[in-house]
């Protein structure tokens, strides 16, 4: 199953070789374009494939996505689905109120975060020992800020406010505050 | 069009002769017209607040790498808050405010409508930027750029008076701001004074791409009356027009709980939906980020490839088409923000913020193409300063929208929002080397118009300016995106050294762009001679609406 560093692994891999492309295309564009060439014209049709490129490629990211990555449908039918385990947590003075200190959910279980505030934007994110993100959402007073999650690791998770709130908000870190059961 | 570029400075004249007077002369300020002096003063004070952005955010560099012992964190937040604000009204906006200023009464063939009115605008911009910049220095009112309900009316973490200045002071960029779109479309379409009465509806029409669009359903097609690069300054206009509006609206409410709380009285903030605050706050704000400044970079594209070639654009109806689909794509474009917001319908996710955001992929795309297919077909070419800053800012759009196609999706802005990812290969990289190289190109191409034809001080000291721009600029967005793929966020501070290596990284680069800054400006400085800068904040001698002087 696909989680969060494999996405990012992906990714990574990805936009860096179409980064050493460009930059690539460009350079030999910039040498070449001082010098006389054998032909100085721009076919009609090359400029229609490249345009044809770019819808496919602006519009097949989100289908791949939607297709691949695991949290996408879930997120998108999380009001027609049943979670198994529900956690309401409270946000208030730059702080987060848990349900219990220890929040333990079960391996491959889908698990609800029903987050409130109570006065400001705050955000909610769930993060590794290594600091990489498992996934986040943003948490808006006055609205419901619910997200369903399913693990697949055992370990122990940090929760961290991922939205600006004001100078307090940086210190808004609960650590281990969810652990992950039962995995094989 | 090339530059003037003298390899070495003036034949023995000393340093200080030199930076008094210029490099052979300088800048003759009792030259310069009205409408010279006034492009002039908004580009030099825009690059002065562009220092400003640039050594704030080098503080913010180092205090990612270790907390800076005499600046608190109240203040650190306070230096976030005024960064983006400062980078974009006080220079980004002066810069090619000034510029258009100049280029769309020189593209037009007629003077501009009104030096007052711009002369208004450039004072307005430059003390409303001071203002707010001040106000926060001073209050350490810290609400971001964002001003995410119900922070900028948090009078616990913030002061209401200090708010009040800061407020105060982007009110008086956004007025600034309206008056310089009135002074661009009364220029496009008003009637000089002794000339033949001007089709001024025509005129509008033809700027704004209502000709073009009736052009498809005519069997006579009308020719556009509007050149190209003034059609996308009239374009991107309109997106200032309502973002202005927009921040305007914002800040008046703003203004409304702050004064009543210095009444004292506390206004309940839950009277404002903080979602639907967020859907207008970002509606309006994405008006610059994904509206005119794709807008506007296009056309300067346009107009620099034009200028240096000297020949018609690449596909030019194509063109035009592109930037009247980037206008429409900027008004339904904003949810992309809101993709991590649970209560936000998910069609507005999926229909705003993932489709109609791939759009810009395409229009951003075209315009690099027909941009470069211009060049190709005018080559061989000189790499002139114009030219060379030209394909980075290229260069700089073609890394950075993609980056932004990324997270504009929703699996990914899941593990990608308010992470370094976000401000680095994207915004960063966009602003510094796509927008920022592209305004250096233009700088550099209208040069000698604005100055009458100073010659530049130093190559090397252009070259050096480059390079610090490009490697310092592209560099400084893939370290922060690597933080940011490890998890690093954006808009907090980091105690326990978690991304040093990455953070030293992107120090080291952002200090080789400011390098390439500080060498740019005195290769300006020592061009046009302290007594020629000075000179530009002088009246004017010659008493004349004409854009440049008549011999």
């Amino acid at each position: 199953m696909i989680n969060s560093t494999d996405v990012l692994w992906g990714q990574t891999l990805l936009y860096t070789a179409y980064v050493l492309v460009m930059v690539s295309v460009i350079a030999w564009f910039a040498y070449s374009i001082t010098k006389e060439g054998k032909t100085s014209t721009v076919s009609k049709a090359f400029f229609w494939s490249f345009f044809a490129l770019l819808v496919v490629v602006g519009f097949s990211l989100h289908l791949v996505t939607y297709n691949t990555i695991p949290w996408v449908k879930q997120d998108l039918h999380r009001g027609d689905t049943v979670a198994d385990q529900q956690f309401d947590i409270l946000v208030e003075d730059h702080e987060f109120v848990l349900p219990a200190e220890e929040m333990i959910v079960n391996c491959n279980e889908l698990i609800m975060f029903d987050v409130t505030s109570n006065d400001l934007t705050y955000g909610f994110g769930l993060f590794r020992d290594n600091n990489s993100m498992v996934m986040q959402m943003q948490v808006v007073p006055g609205h419901r800020n619910d997200i369903l999650w399913k693990f697949e690791e055992n370990e122990s998770l940090t929760i961290r406010s991922t939205e600006y709130s004001g100078p307090e908000g940086f210190q808004m870190i609960v650590p281990n505050a969810v652990t992950v059961v039962g995995c094989s | 069009m090339t530059t003037n570029t003298a390899p070495t400075s003036s034949s023995g004249a000393s340093f200080f002769k030199t930076l008094i007077n210029g490099n052979e002369g300088g800048l003759k300020a009792g030259g310069l017209t009205p409408a010279q002096k006034l492009s002039l003063r908004f580009v030099v004070i825009g690059l002065i607040y562009f220092g400003f952005a640039a050594i704030e955010g080098m503080v913010m560099r180092i205090y990612q790498i270790e907390i800076i012992s005499f600046i608190g964190v109240e203040q650190y937040f306070g230096i976030l808050t005024a960064h983006p604000l400062v980078g974009i009204f006080g220079s980004s906006y002066m810069i090619v405010f000034g510029a258009f200023l100049f280029v769309v009464p020189f593209m037009m063939k007629k003077p501009l409508w009104s030096l007052k009115v711009g002369q208004a605008s450039f004072l307005l911009i430059a003390i409303g930027t001071f203002t707010f910049w001040f106000s926060g220095f001073l209050s350490h009112y810290a609400a971001l750029y964002t001003l995410y309900w119900p922070l900028p009316v948090d009078f616990d973490q913030f002061s209401a008076l200090g708010g009040s200045f800061f407020i105060l002071g982007i009110a008086l960029v956004m007025v600034g701001t309206l008056l310089f779109v009135l002074n661009v479309f009364k220029s496009i379409m008003y009637t000089p004074e002794g000339w033949e009465k001007q089709p001024a509806g025509a005129l509008l029409s033809s700027a704004l791409g209502f000709t073009g669009f009736a052009n498809l359903f005519r069997k006579e097609k009308k020719e556009h009356l509007v050149p190209l690069p003034v059609a996308a300054v009239a374009r991107g206009t309109v997106d200032v027009a309502l973002n202005a509006l927009i921040i305007t609206f914002s800040g008046v409410l703003i203004l409304v709980y702050m004064v009543w709380h210095l009444a004292g009285v506390n206004l309940a903030d839950t009277a404002i939906d903080a979602l639907l605050y967020k859907n207008w706050y970002w509606w309006g704000l994405d008006l610059v980020a994904d509206g005119l400044v794709l807008i506007f970079v296009a056309g300067t594209w346009y107009l620099l490839a034009m200028l240096i070639t000297g020949k018609k654009l690449f596909m030019q109806n194509i063109a035009r088409a592109a930037l009247a689909v980037e206008l429409i794509v900027s008004w339904t474009v904003w949810s992309h923000h809101l993709l991590s917001d649970q209560a936000q319908p998910a069609f507005l996710k999926i229909v705003s913020g993932e489709l109609v955001t791939a759009f810009e992929l395409i229009t951003q795309g075209l315009a690099i193409f027909i941009t470069l297919a211009t060049l190709w077909m005018a080559r061989p070419l000189k790499m002139t300063n114009e030219l060379k800053f030209l394909l980075g800012g290229l260069l700089g759009f073609g890394l950075a929208v993609p980056a932004g196609i990324m997270q504009a999706d929703m699996g990914l802005n899941r593990i990608l929002h308010n992470t370094q990812w976000i401000i680095g290969p994207h915004v960063h990289v966009a602003i510094l080397v796509g927008l920022g190289m592209t305004l250096y190109a233009a700088i550099y191409a209208l040069w000698p118009l604005l100055t009458n034809g100073v010659k530049l001080y130093s190559q090397w000291m252009a070259t050096v300016h480059f390079w610090g721009t490009l490697v310092g600029g592209i560099g400084m967005g893939a370290f922060m995106g690597m933080a940011g793929l490890q998890g690093m966020l954006r808009r907090t501070i980091y105690l326990e050294g978690e991304f040093e290596p990455y953070m030293w990284l992107a120090g080291i680069s952002g200090a080789l762009i400011l390098i390439g800054f500080v060498f740019f400006m005195i290769n300006i400085i020592m061009s046009v001679g302290l007594k020629g800068l000075l000179g530009i904040f002088t009246k004017s001698k010659l008493d004349t609406k004409d854009l440049v002087p008549a011999d």
